[in-house]
């Protein structure tokens, strides 16, 4: 159980400080005190996914309710959810919600959305991907985002920020 | 009629550790704390001063009321912090983030404006999670951005 807590709050990490892009896999995998070999597997194993693809979620997801709620341009929510390039934010944006970010914003704009209240959709938005039972086969444990799908982590801009 | 929530039930991994947290960290009140049997059921409850008509019960997973496999799954949900309790309110956000921080309480977020009020995330030591909010006197405000 105690391991499961360390993965908790390294997940938790990211959950608060998700916006830092200084949060690298290092970071992450002090807060759990596990080696970044170590905590990747156990990371993986018991949340399904990697810390970079949970990272990337979060901030797609907090990406989401800035578009839906905020007065900010979509180059300032880039920079406020920790990614670095424009074109690297709209093209994992798109992959995970199927929208570039200003399709988004026109779809969900309005009022209602913005009542729904953020630890909820922190919750439930942002959590795990749910095509996780597709196993990777390779050999060990993928480094950070690399096992990913080419259209949603490819770039290397923001491999400081992406654990 | 139904007059409202009187007890709501918390799992957590380690009832000590619930009780000092809930109560030295979070300022609640030990409503009950009584072991039935040898030493068999704890039943140990904690409230807000000001509510007296609520309680949360701090109840370990396991048995009689769940079989070994069971309690070992949601001591795991628990500990991965898949569980959310709700939302604990507070007339002053702001003191009161600063106050629990202090005092080593998690948060997964600090004090952010939302249509309903302010509102800051934080665990519990097991791992449940809670909504803590300050609600705006006047209703919601529709109007303002709230990222």
């Amino acid at each position: 159980m105690d391991k499961l807590r360390r993965m908790r709050l390294a997940k938790d990490a990211m959950d608060r400080d998700w916006a830092d892009p200084g949060l690298d896999l290092d970071a992450v995998a002090a807060c759990a005190g596990y080696s970044r070999y170590h905590f990747l597997r156990a990371f993986k194993e018991a949340y399904g996914e990697t810390p970079g693809q949970y990272l990337t979620h979060r901030r797609i997801e907090r990406a989401e309710e800035m578009l839906r709620c905020a007065s900010l341009t979509v180059t300032e929510i880039c920079t406020l959810v920790g990614f670095s390039s424009l074109g690297t934010f709209s093209a994992r944006f798109k992959a995970r919600t199927g929208l570039t970010p200003s399709a988004y914003r026109a779809r969900h704009v309005g009022r209602g959305a913005s009542l729904i209240p953020g630890c909820y959709a922190m919750l439930w938005a942002g959590g795990f991907s749910t095509a996780r039972s597709e196993k990777r086969t390779g050999p060990g444990p993928a480094y950070g985002d690399e096992g990913e799908s080419a259209d949603s982590i490819t770039g290397t801009a923001d491999r400081r920020a992406e654990p | 009629m139904i007059k409202g929530l009187a007890i709501a039930t918390v799992w957590v991994l380690d009832p000590d550790r619930a009780k000092e947290f809930y109560t030295q960290k979070l300022g609640l009140e030990v409503r009950t704390d009584l072991t039935m049997g040898e030493g068999s059921m704890r039943w140990l409850t904690v409230g807000a001063p000001d509510q007296p008509d609520v309680e949360l019960t701090l109840m370990v997973p396991g048995p009689p009321a769940m079989d070994p496999e069971s309690a070992e799954m949601v001591r795991k949900l628990v500990a991965k912090g898949a569980f959310g309790v709700g939302v604990l309110a507070t007339d002053d956000i702001h003191g009161d983030y600063r106050k629990l921080k202090d005092r080593g309480v998690e948060f997964l977020q600090e004090p952010q404006e939302r249509p309903y009020g302010t509102e800051a995330l934080f665990r519990d030591d097991s791992g449940n999670w809670f909504s803590f909010t300050q609600r705006r006197e006047g209703g919601l405000d529709l109007e303002r951005d709230c990222a």
